[in-house]
């Protein structure tokens, strides 16, 4: 992790409610380089909702607060995220930050052929002609491994199934070349043998491109073997920063607690270990 | 207690006949809990909705204690076997209260003792008092999924069919649904069949486990085995490798060109 992509620092997240703020992100600080870091946490821990304050978005009467939210470009240039209007942030999503959402079925423009989608990108970022559009389409369609990408270019959304789906998007998303990507529960609703496909491909534009990647995942197994560094989140905060190769090291009780809970093959255990939630996990950090 | 003989069940007529799941034969011994695992649209959940009679299958013979069941069954051997579902947010009536949604299956079965039996299902499930008169949207998602297996016990099933019952769920949730899972079928002699994706949870649970593929039944192996990489067939050995997270090396380059259709 030489160069810095991403700076985080005290990020907060409020939706102000009856009785009081929701405090759905706080505390939360991190820095991201070219390498594929890892959120993990269980719903309603503030994972999402963390990519989406980097996106810009988070709908109000929700407030994104932090104390740094910058964005470094190659040449070492610096955008202020906190200071952005939301004509910036149009400009910034797809060329330099792209989110890949769960699930590609809700993602897509339903009544639009996906290449079109994939070429609406291209040509609102670069200004570039329909015919160039056309071809970068097609070539983002190869990388992402589709098999004959004329044909697929021509078809709906409901044509297509679940993997194809999913590299659709994600063909969609890196044909302006963003230098970071946040893949929100990219693979959750794929079969696991999909799962490994697309995990791959993502993979191999992060290397060969020099990109960030931001995986959220509310599934360990996924995070430790695929990333490089994981953040573990608790009611809005990082309880926990750790190697993805040693998870299983973890030290944080909500973090061993989730590991145990997990059912293992070859280790059959009468009863799983139910995790014992201390309140004092969500205590201000 | 639940045998499959060479079963297909296909949907639609003509040239739109689609067979979802082709000759599969399976034995479930009384007690037992036996698992399925496969990917969407490899029949798993078919076989499952076969057997619990609310598809018919084409061709083949099921046979549910002892008995064979035909097209038509009886409200006793609509009784027998019970069936929890994937997504407790959506298998929930949302406008009736845990109460009515219990209150259901023992008007339909004109079972006696109602306020009996709802209260005993409840707390066999781990749910207070409290949530009885609560509509789904106030309940968590492992308390829905509780309510959905409470209203598969009221009417006290010799047979539960577990369709996918913790993969809308968090992991701890999980965990605790998979205890609730064990215990209820230690105590009632359940006989269980699940299906899941997850190949840990179905091993957790299960000690025989069918891997099903594009219809078929490939292959019937113990939980045990599955641990220990006794595998027979390649395509359950790509499940395994899955299984165990990402790992660069599983995917060559022929394998990402699945093919465009």
């Amino acid at each position: 992790m030489s160069e810095v992509l991403l700076n985080v620092r005290n990020l907060r997240v409020t939706y102000p409610g009856d009785d009081g703020d929701f405090r759905a992100v706080r505390n939360v600080s991190f820095s991201l380089g070219r390498e594929r870091l890892g959120i993990v946490g269980e719903s309603g821990s503030g994972k999402s909702t963390t990519g989406r304050a980097i996106m810009g978005l988070v709908q109000r009467p929700g407030r994104i607060e932090a104390d740094e939210l910058t964005l470094f470009d190659k040449q070492g240039g610096k955008t202020d995220l906190r200071a952005m209007s939301e004509r910036g942030f149009r400009a910034l999503r797809g060329q330099r930050l792209a989110m890949v959402l769960q699930d590609p079925k809700y993602s897509l423009d339903p009544v639009m052929r996906v290449g079109d989608q994939i070429a609406e990108t291209h040509r609102a970022h670069l200004r570039s002609s329909k015919a160039e559009a056309y071809k970068a389409s097609l070539d983002m369609l190869n990388a992402v491994h589709i098999r004959d990408p004329e044909r697929v270019y021509g078809m709906y959304p409901h044509q297509v199934s679940g993997g194809m789906g999913q590299r659709i998007m994600i063909a969609m998303m890196l044909i302006a070349g963003p230098d970071i990507l946040i893949a929100d529960e990219p693979t959750s609703a794929l079969d696991v043998t999909v799962q490994t496909q697309v995990l791959a491909i993502m993979d191999d534009l992060v290397q060969r491109r020099g990109m960030g990647l931001i995986l959220i995942s509310h599934n360990l197994h996924l995070v430790s073997s695929f990333c490089d560094r994981v953040l573990v989140m608790y009611a809005g905060q990082v309880v926990e920063t750790c190697e993805a190769g040693k998870l299983h090291e973890a030290t944080h009780p909500y973090t061993r607690g989730l590991l145990a809970a997990l059912p293992q093959l070859g280790n059959r255990r009468h009863e799983l270990p139910q995790l014992q939630r201390d309140p004092a996990w969500a205590a201000d950090l | 207690m639940i045998i499959l003989d060479n079963v297909t069940i296909a949907y639609g007529q003509g040239h739109r006949r689609l067979v979802a799941a082709r000759d599969v034969t399976l034995a479930v011994p009384e007690g037992a809990a036996v698992g399925l695992v496969g990917e969407s649209g490899s029949g798993k959940s078919t076989v499952l909705r076969a057997i619990a009679g609310l598809i018919p299958y084409s061709d083949g013979h099921i046979t549910l204690a002892g008995k064979s069941v035909g097209k038509r069954r009886t409200t006793a051997e609509k009784r027998m076997v019970q069936m929890v579902f994937q997504d407790p947010y959506g298998s929930l009536h949302p406008n009736q209260t845990v109460d009515q949604i219990l209150a259901m299956p023992i008007a339909i079965h004109r079972l006696d003792k109602g306020e009996a039996r709802i209260a005993k299902a409840l707390s066999e499930v781990g749910l207070g008092r409290e949530h009885r008169y609560r509509y789904p949207h106030q309940l968590s998602g492992g308390q829905r999924q509780r309510v959905a297996i409470a209203r598969a016990l009221i009417l006290e099933p010799s047979i539960l069919l577990l369709d996918e019952p913790t993969s809308a769920l968090d992991v701890s949730v999980q965990a605790e649904i998979l205890n609730l899972l064990a215990r209820l079928r230690r105590e009632h002699g359940l006989t269980m069949l699940m299906v899941s994706h997850d190949l840990a949870v179905i091993a957790h649970l299960c000690d025989t486990i069918g891997v099903m593929s594009r219809g078929l039944l490939l292959e019937t192996t113990t939980a045990d085995a599955m641990a220990s990489g006794e595998v027979v067939h390649e395509y359950t050995r790509q499940l395994l490798r899955s299984n165990a997270g990402f790992d660069r090396s599983s995917v060559s380059a022929g394998d990402l060109d699945i093919s465009a259709a």
